[in-house]
């Protein structure tokens, strides 16, 4: 009986490269599983954050849970959703551990992107059967056969018999459903043993507490069970149980090979970690699940509170943040120029973007970040070794023996009109080529050595506008090496801006602090005062601009009477003060801060 | 019994130049008619409201006042006499443009009262007034001048324009030397602004026009002051210069923060402590006068709070300043009470100084005026 009802479980996730049709998919299975109506379906029922769906991709994971019926048969298959972006392999592995299988999806147009290899191979290592499919076969363009082909060659998976769908058409969706059933084996955890239940995702509801979503690995778990946390220790009564229908509901008990939630009042988002494995707090087992890669930042900056903020608002915002984020990391610092403030870590800079956006749209933060950077390696003349990510904790240049540097492996995907592009763009970030091999006739991967410092400095926005958006990039930490480092400080009107420094190789801090300079001048106002601005290294300046002074800004007249429309201009300019940050003795507008990280295109 | 300023607008034009932004409409015969019809009614629907008022100046201005016909004109002065009680010594001002004026119109100019004129020069230099699209030429305002002057007017304003498009420090010279020559008695000087909605916002949004920079505009600014103070046109406003003496009374009822009352579309009313305004729209202000309603499209009541910021950046634009002891009087405290810390923050900027019993801008203050205005908000 037991292995009866497991048997017609199927837990699976969706692998796609952005715009493949991952999302379209996740619908189109739902729909036609006929837990909602054509009409209930919201566009794209499974990004359900703005911003994902503006930007068209998935960052956040969600769960569904859908009843297909065959032969008179009645199969659970929990959906888990997965993110479509380099900066997310970490979630991605979480929802991986969570399954038996993943369909890969394929655009029958683009064929396999470095994206698609990068994935693949993650759920490989988590021994998950894979599933290829391959979508927008609806198109003129569509190459099924030679996708098909390429699947097998590439990725060295079996494909012929992968579904030819549309997820926009909803063609062959039942073919995807049959795949499933087929090829993706079953759960077969231990009912009777004692709980091991998978967080592989979690998010704060301001009613519930943190809400855990879970995969039960072994045992069971009902509402009024003890719980335990394992990495912790703490315990919690079980308030609700339940599915995901595709919203939460309500069920009596979750079961081995089981997706669902549970909420247990817990309050401190501290306590309820993505990776952790919950437990029976009576009857616990014997040791965690393995399988979690723990998250590890490779970007970081600063996070301050605008003009008029609140810095504990921010504090806030990013606990609830980091409860649905493993990856996001964040300590209280402080800055002489921005005052009290946080040194966040990121995946990526897409996932910095991200994260500054979500505190202003979800939580209406006003914030000012600082420019990224990564973290690089000193060892002092004394032999300590520090690990330094803010360029304000540097040491004196004097002090300091030798600078290293993180290097990723970058995999560059690009159709072979951009190679040269491609090559330059490299040559100028200090890359160095390892190889290069051809995906078709038309399309190769480029091996690169990069250094991460300029992956992060607007390497995406310049690959995309080198590749009229064909090219894409995957890249992961290798290894540290030695390099020629240097701090550079900006200073306004001689006051050194700390929240400006970066650290950068010598052979670009001459370019970098002309262009820095240059965008400073434009977006920063005109004062009552000419303003110096300098970029240096040490006591050496190496680029300077100066705003002239302010000359006029005077309502010269007097529109008949129309004092209230005088008035009107005069407010309008102050409420634009206020906007402003003051540093130093130099009011700098927010924008100021981005405006120095944007690619900018010669 | 109380002093009040009384504004006309006449919202009609030849032709709609290329910088303006007030309401305007295209001289349309049967609109005129039913316009001073209306404004004939609202002034006598105001007769209440001024019940405790004399009146110390009147200004019609526009649009172009001049274009209306001696007989349209007639009766709003008629009616204005009718309805309000007016100084004897009144300052009473029309707004002219060369072209328009004869001599038969100033005559009857003269006749019924005006005693000013304030003429839309804005430059001596055809080709600017072309391109900005005035419909006179500098001939046509020398000829008008004359003719104010020979038919008694001895208190006329020149209206000018600096900062235009393609205009350089030379022809400014230019300008405010015949200008001068002229010995008007008062002259109104404006940096150009370009306000969003005029053609020449258009033009420079796609980037056609060839204006000169913060700098050469300020330059021309203090060259003006200074040639203009050299030849006793001294400057008393921001933008405004006279012989002493000659100051603009209806303007100064604005910068000291005074009432007046506003008639015809779009104007605007500053009265018992209640900012108010017109509609903008013609025909509107036409049907709400017929229906025997005040087509009022803005109301802002001011509180002690307002009327201090108000009185501060209005007075400030004067070269005279702030007078301490009339603001004390007026509001029973001291500015400096309420706002020491940011004068005496603008003072160490050199935007403002203390001298006697009053506030004033500095040179430079003038230049960035609003820099100082905002911290009393």
């Amino acid at each position: 009986m037991l292995e009866n009802r497991q048997s017609k479980i199927r837990n699976f996730c969706i692998i796609a490269h952005i715009d493949h049709g991952k999302s379209t998919l996740a619908d189109r299975l739902i729909e036609k599983t006929g837990l909602l109506t054509e009409r209930e379906m919201k566009d794209q029922i499974l990004d359900t954050m703005d911003l994902e769906r503006e930007r068209g991709i998935t960052i956040k994971l969600q769960a569904s849970r859908l009843v297909y019926k065959k032969n008179g048969k009645e199969y659970i298959l929990n959906l888990i959703d997965t993110p479509g972006h380099v900066d997310f392999n970490y979630e991605v592995s979480r929802s991986l551990a969570a399954c038996e299988g993943a369909i890969l999806v394929v655009d029958a147009t683009q064929g396999v992107e470095a994206q698609t290899l990068a994935n693949v191979y993650l759920a490989v290592e988590q021994d998950l059967e894979i599933v290829p499919v391959i979508n927008k076969i609806d198109l003129p363009s569509a190459r099924p056969d030679e996708v098909k082909k390429e699947i097998e060659d590439v990725i060295g998976i079996e494909a012929h018999h992968a579904p030819l769908i549309s997820a926009k058409e909803g063609l062959n969706i039942e073919d995807v459903l049959e795949a499933i059933v087929e090829y993706i084996p079953s759960p077969e955890g231990d009912e009777e043993a004692s709980l091991k239940a998978l967080i592989f995702d979690s998010y704060y509801d301001s009613y519930k507490g943190a809400v855990a979503y879970v995969r039960i690995k072994q045992g069971s778990v009902k509402r009024g069970d003890k719980i335990m946390m394992m990495s912790s220790g703490k315990t919690f009564e079980v308030n609700e149980v339940g599915v995901f229908a595709p919203g939460p509901r309500p069920i009596d008990m979750l079961q081995a090979g089981d997706v669902g939630y549970i909420t247990a009042s817990i309050k401190d988002v501290k306590n309820c970690r993505v990776g952790d494995t919950i437990t029976n707090a009576n009857d616990p087992c014997d040791k965690a699940l393995p399988g979690y890669k723990k998250a590890t930042p490779m970007v970081y900056c600063g996070i301050y509170p605008a003009e008029g903020e609140k810095v504990e608002n921010i504090r806030d915002a990013l606990e609830k943040l980091q409860l649905n984020d493993a990856a996001l990391e964040f300590e209280p610092e402080t800055s002489v120029a921005l005052g009290f403030g946080f040194r966040c870590g990121f995946l990526g800079l897409l996932h910095m973007e991200i994260i500054q956006q979500r505190l202003d749209r979800e939580f209406d933060l006003d914030i000012i970040t600082t420019s990224p950077g990564v973290i690089y390696k000193v060892t002092k003349t004394n032999g300590e070794v520090l690990m330094i990510q803010n360029p304000t904790n540097l040491p004196d240049q004097s002090e300091i023996l030798y600078m290293e540097e993180p290097i990723v492996d970058a995999k560059i995907m690009v159709p072979n009109d951009y190679v040269g592009n491609v090559m330059e763009l490299c040559q100028e970030r200090r890359g160095i080529m390892l190889n290069m091999e051809y995906i078709d006739d038309r399309r190769l991967i480029m091996n690169y050595e990069l250094p991460l410092n300029e992956v992060i400095y607007d390497f995406f926005d310049a690959l995309k506008s080198k590749t009229r958006g064909y090219g894409s990039l995957d890249y992961e930490f290798k290894k540290y090496v030695k390099s020629d480092l240097v701090k550079m400080d900006i200073l306004l009107n001689k006051e050194v801006i700390d929240a400006f420094s970066l650290i950068v190789h010598e052979s670009k801090a001459y370019s970098r602090g002309r262009v820095i300079c240059e965008r400073l001048r434009e977006v920063i106002p005109r004062h009552m005062f000419a303003i110096p601005i300098q970029a240096s290294i040490g006591n050496k300046v190496i680029a300077r601009e100066t705003i002239r002074a302010l000359r006029k800004d005077v309502l010269a007249k007097c529109y008949g009477g129309d004092i209230s429309r005088k008035r009107k201009l005069l407010e309008k300019q102050k409420e634009g003060k206020k906007k402003m940050r003051q540093l130093g003795s130099v009011e700098v507008p927010q924008e100021a801060f981005l405006s120095v990280l944007k690619y900018d295109e010669k | 019994m109380k002093e009040i300023g009384l504004y006309v607008h006449i919202p009609f034009c030849i032709k709609k130049c290329k910088y303006c932004d007030f309401i305007s409409y295209r001289q349309n015969n049967s609109m005129i008619d039913s316009y001073v019809t209306a404004l004939t009614k609202e002034l006598s629907m105001h007769k209440n409201t001024l019940r405790d008022y004399k009146i110390k100046t009147v200004f019609i201005g526009g649009g172009t006042p001049s274009i209306l016909d001696i007989n349209k004109l007639d009766i709003i002065i008629n009616q204005i006499h009718k309805n309000f009680d007016i100084n004897s010594r009144a300052e009473v001002t029309i707004e002219c443009n060369p072209g328009t004026l004869t001599k038969e119109k100033l005559k009857f100019y003269k006749n019924i009262g005006i005693n000013r004129l304030s003429i839309g020069l804005q430059s001596f230099n055809n080709e600017i007034l072309k391109f900005i699209g005035r419909i006179h030429s500098k001939e046509d305002f020398i000829d008008n001048y004359n003719k104010a002057r020979n038919a008694g007017f001895e208190n006329i304003n020149i209206d000018l324009i600096y900062g235009l498009p393609n205009q350089d420090m030379k022809d400014w010279e230019g300008t405010l030397k015949e200008v001068i020559k002229l010995k008007p008695e008062h002259v109104s000087a404006y940096s150009l602004k370009i306000e969003e909605g005029t053609v020449l916002y258009r033009l420079l949004d796609e980037k056609k026009l060839n204006l000169p920079s913060d700098e050469e505009d300020r330059d021309m600014y203090h060259f003006a002051i200074d040639l203009l103070n050299e030849n006793r046109i001294r400057q008393y406003e921001i933008s405004n210069f006279s012989k002493n003496g000659y100051e603009c009374m209806h303007n100064l009822i604005y910068w000291n923060n005074e009432e007046y009352l506003g008639v015809g579309v779009s104007a605007h009313s500053y009265l018992n402590q209640k900012r108010f305004s017109n509609t903008n729209d013609i025909n509107e202000y036409i049907n709400f006068i017929n229906r025997g309603e005040l087509p009022i499209q803005m109301e802002e009541y001011k509180n002690k709070e307002d009327e201090i910021t108000e009185t501060i950046f209005l007075t400030l634009r004067l070269n005279k300043g702030l007078d301490l002891m009339k603001f004390h009087d007026r509001f029973q405290v001291s500015i400096l009470d309420i706002y020491g810390d940011k004068i005496r923050k603008l003072i160490d900027l050199g935007l403002l100084t203390i001298k006697g019993n009053h506030i004033r801008l500095t040179s430079y203050g003038m230049d960035v005026s609003n820099q100082v205005f905002v911290e009393f908000l």
